[in-house]
C-alpha cells in the first residue's frame, strides 16, 4: 500500500508528458538562437545543432543598422506612455466606481467592462479616419490613445475590484481627518493599490509591445515604425539570409522574455486575472 | 442636504479621463464603423448612403462572396482548432500540474508560458523557417524520416492546419494558467471525499473538477473566440495577407485588411464600406455567440 502510494506520487507519466511539451516549446527557441550565430550558408549544414564557428556578425550588422534602434526606441516610448496612462486613468476610474454608489456608476462600470469582450480591431475603419483627422497618421503618437482605450476595460475591472476590497475604516479615518477625496486618492489609495497597478501594467504589456496591427495600418514612415513593424521590413530586406532574420527575431524577443523570466509569477497572475470573477 | 450635482460631480471628474479616451477611441469608432457599413466612399466628402448595398455585394458579388465565405469557414476552422487543441491541452496540462503531490509545477508553468510572451510575428517567422521543406526537410531526410518532409505551408490541404497549430503553440500558456488558477481554487476536502468514495482520476475530473470550473471554461471559450475571430498576424507572418496558398489560410482578419484597409491588389484602393460591413458581421456574430455562452456558464459564479 505504502509502496504503491509513493509510486503514484511520483507522477512518472505526468512528468513524461510535461517534459515532452517542454521540448516542443524549447526546441524552436533553441533553433532560433543557435542559427542566429551561423551564416547565410552554414544554417543549411546542421540546422538543429550548434554552429562549427560562432558568427557574431549578424548581431553586429543588425545593431549597426541604425533603424533597429529607432524602432526599439519608438516601441519603448509608445508602450511606456500607454502603460502609464492606462494605469493612471484606470485607477482614477476604479476609485470612483468603487466609492461612488449610484446608477450612473453601475452603468459606467458595465460600459467599461463590455470592452473586454470586444476586439478593438473591428473599429479600425473608423479609427483610421479619426487618426487621419487628428493629423497623427504616420506618427507613433497615434498609438497610445488606442492602446489606452484597449487596456482600460481590464484595467478598470482590476482596479475597481481591488479598491472595493479595501477596508471601509480606511476612508472613515481619512474623512475624520478632514481629507478631501483627492487627498484620499493620493495619500491612502495609491500606495495601497500598487499590486493592482502592477497587474494592470503586466496584463497590458504583452499586447501593447507585441501589437502589429495598428502600427501596420497607421505608420509608413521609417522613423516612426515600431519594433515589430520594423521587423517586417528587416525580414523583407534580409529574406535571403535567414541567419540575419533570426538575429533580428532574437533581439526583438529578448526584452519581454527577459522581463517575463525575471518576474514570471507576477506575469502569470496578471494574465489569469480574467479567470477570477469580480 | 447637499444638492445632487455636488455629490456626482467630483466622481465624474475622476471618471473623465478614462471615459474620454475609451469613448473616443473605442466605443464611438466601434459604433460608427457599424454605421459606415451603410455608406460607400472612403472619406467624409465622397460618402453616400447606400443602404444594405455593401452587404449585398459581400454576399452576392461572385468574386467577393467566394472570398468572404472562404475566409469565414477558414476562420471557424482556425477557431475550432484552438478551442479543441489549445484549450484541451491547456486543461490537460493544468490537471497534471495541480495534483497536490506533483513536483516542479513552477518550472513547467514558466516554460509553457514562454511562447505567449513572443510577438505573433516572431513566432510566425520562426515557424515558417522550421516548416521550410528545404531547410528542415532535408534534415528530416538525413535522419531517416523522409515521410515528414512536406511543404506544410505551401500545400492547400495542410497550410491552415499548420498555421492554426503554430498559433496554439503560442497561446497555450493562457488557458493553462487560467485552468491552473481555477483548479487550485477547488476545495481540497471535496477531492478527498471523492477519493474516499473510490472515484478515480478520470471520474474526479469529469464529475467534480470540471463542473466546478465551468465559469472559467466559459470565459476561456469566449476569449478564444474573441481573439481568434480577428486573427491576422499569424497568417501575415507565415503566409501573406492574401492567405496563400490559394486563399487557403485567408481569415476574416486578412480579408478585412485587404478589402477595408489596404485595398485589393492590383487597384490598391480600400473599400471602407465593404470593410465596415465585414466588421459589422463579425461584431454581430460576437454578440450573438458571446452573450449566451457567458449566460450559460457564469450562472451562480
Amino acid at each position: 500500500m505504502r509502496v504503491s502510494l509513493r509510486k503514484e506520487n511520483r507522477h512518472i507519466v505526468s512528468h513524461i508528458v510535461l517534459l515532452l511539451w517542454t521540448f516542443v516549446v524549447l526546441f524552436p527557441i533553441w533553433t532560433l538562437v543557435i542559427n542566429s550565430f551561423k551564416t547565410r550558408l552554414t544554417i543549411y549544414d546542421n540546422p538543429f545543432w550548434i554552429p562549427n564557428t560562432w558568427n557574431f556578425s549578424n548581431y553586429t550588422t543588425v545593431l549597426h543598422n541604425g533603424d533597429f534602434f529607432t524602432y526599439f526606441k519608438n516601441s519603448f516610448l509608445v508602450v511606456s506612455i500607454s502603460l502609464v496612462l492606462v494605469t493612471l486613468f484606470a485607477s482614477l476610474a476604479g476609485y470612483a466606481l468603487a466609492r461612488y454608489k449610484s446608477r450612473i456608476a453601475t452603468f459606467l462600470y458595465y460600459f467599461f467592462i463590455a470592452g473586454m469582450m470586444i476586439p478593438i480591431k473591428i473599429a479600425s475603419i473608423k479609427l483610421l479616419e479619426i487618426v487621419r483627422a487628428l493629423g497623427l497618421l504616420n506618427s507613433i503618437y497615434a498609438l497610445p490613445p488606442i492602446y489606452v482605450a484597449m487596456g482600460l476595460p481590464v484595467g478598470v475591472f482590476i482596479l475597481t475590484t481591488f479598491i472595493k476590497e479595501l477596508p471601509e475604516d480606511l476612508y472613515e479615518a481619512a474623512i475624520i481627518d478632514g481629507a478631501s477625496s483627492g487627498k484620499i486618492y493620493t495619500m491612502v489609495i495609491l500606495p495601497l493599490i500598487r499590486p493592482a497597478l502592477a497587474t494592470t501594467a503586466i496584463y497590458n504589456l504583452i499586447p501593447f509591445w507585441n501589437d502589429l496591427w495598428f502600427p501596420l495600418i497607421f505608420i509608413n514612415d521609417e522613423r516612426h515604425k515600431t519594433l515589430l513593424l520594423g521587423v517586417t521590413r528587416l525580414f523583407g530586406q534580409y529574406q535571403t539570409d535567414w541567419s540575419k532574420v533570426l538575429a533580428v527575431l532574437t533581439l526583438s524577443a529578448i526584452p519581454v522574455l527577459a522581463l517575463y523570466l525575471a518576474m514570471s509569477s507576477q506575469f502569470i497572475k496578471g494574465v489569469t486575472v480574467g479567470s477570477v470573477k469580480g | 442636504m447637499r444638492p445632487n450635482h455636488a455629490r456626482h460631480l467630483p466622481w465624474l471628474l475622476y471618471l473623465a479621463p478614462a471615459l474620454l479616451v475609451y469613448t473616443v477611441f473605442m466605443a464611438f469608432p466601434l459604433i460608427d464603423s457599424l454605421r459606415l457599413s451603410l455608406f460607400s466612399g472612403n472619406n467624409q466628402a465622397t460618402r453616400i448612403f447606400v443602404g444594405l448595398e455593401n452587404f449585398k455585394r459581400l454576399f452576392s458579388d461572385p468574386e467577393i462572396s467566394t472570398r468572404y465565405w472562404g475566409a469565414f469557414f477558414n476562420t471557424w476552422k482556425f477557431f475550432l482548432v484552438h478551442l479543441v487543441v489549445q484549450n484541451g491541452l491547456g486543461i490537460f496540462f493544468a490537471v497534471l500540474l495541480t495534483h497536490e503531490t506533483m513536483k516542479g509545477r513552477h518550472i513547467y508553468q514558466t516554460i509553457i508560458f514562454i511562447p505567449t510572451t513572443f510577438a505573433v510575428l516572431i513566432t510566425g517567422y520562426l515557424w515558417k523557417l522550421m516548416l521550410n521543406p528545404v531547410w528542415a526537410g532535408d534534415f528530416l531526410v538525413s535522419i531517416g524520416l523522409p515521410f515528414l518532409k512536406h511543404p506544410y505551408l505551401g500545400d492547400t490541404n495542410t497550410a491552415l492546419w499548420a498555421v492554426s497549430l503554430v498559433s496554439c503553440w503560442q497561446w497555450l500558456g493562457i488557458p493553462t494558467m487560467m485552468f491552473v488558477a481555477a483548479l487550485r481554487n477547488i476545495n481540497i476536502e471535496l477531492l478527498e471525499a471523492a477519493r474516499l468514495e473510490g472515484a478515480g482520476n478520470v471520474k474526479t475530473f469529469w464529475y467534480i473538477k470540471l463542473p466546478l470550473i465551468k465559469p472559467v471554461v466559459g470565459i476561456i471559450a469566449v476569449l478564444t473566440f474573441v481573439n481568434n475571430f480577428n486573427a491576422f498576424d499569424i497568417v501575415f507572418a507565415m503566409e501573406n495577407v492574401n492567405g496563400a496558398p490559394e486563399y487557403s489560410t485567408d481569415l476574416i482578419g486578412t480579408l478585412f485588411y485587404r478589402y477595408g484597409i489596404a485595398g485589393q491588389h492590383p487597384i490598391g484602393i480600400p473599400d471602407a464600406g465593404l470593410g465596415a460591413a465585414i466588421a459589422t458581421i463579425t461584431f454581430l456574430l460576437l454578440i450573438a455567440l458571446v452573450i449566451p455562452t457567458l449566460r450559460k456558464t457564469q450562472r451562480g459564479a
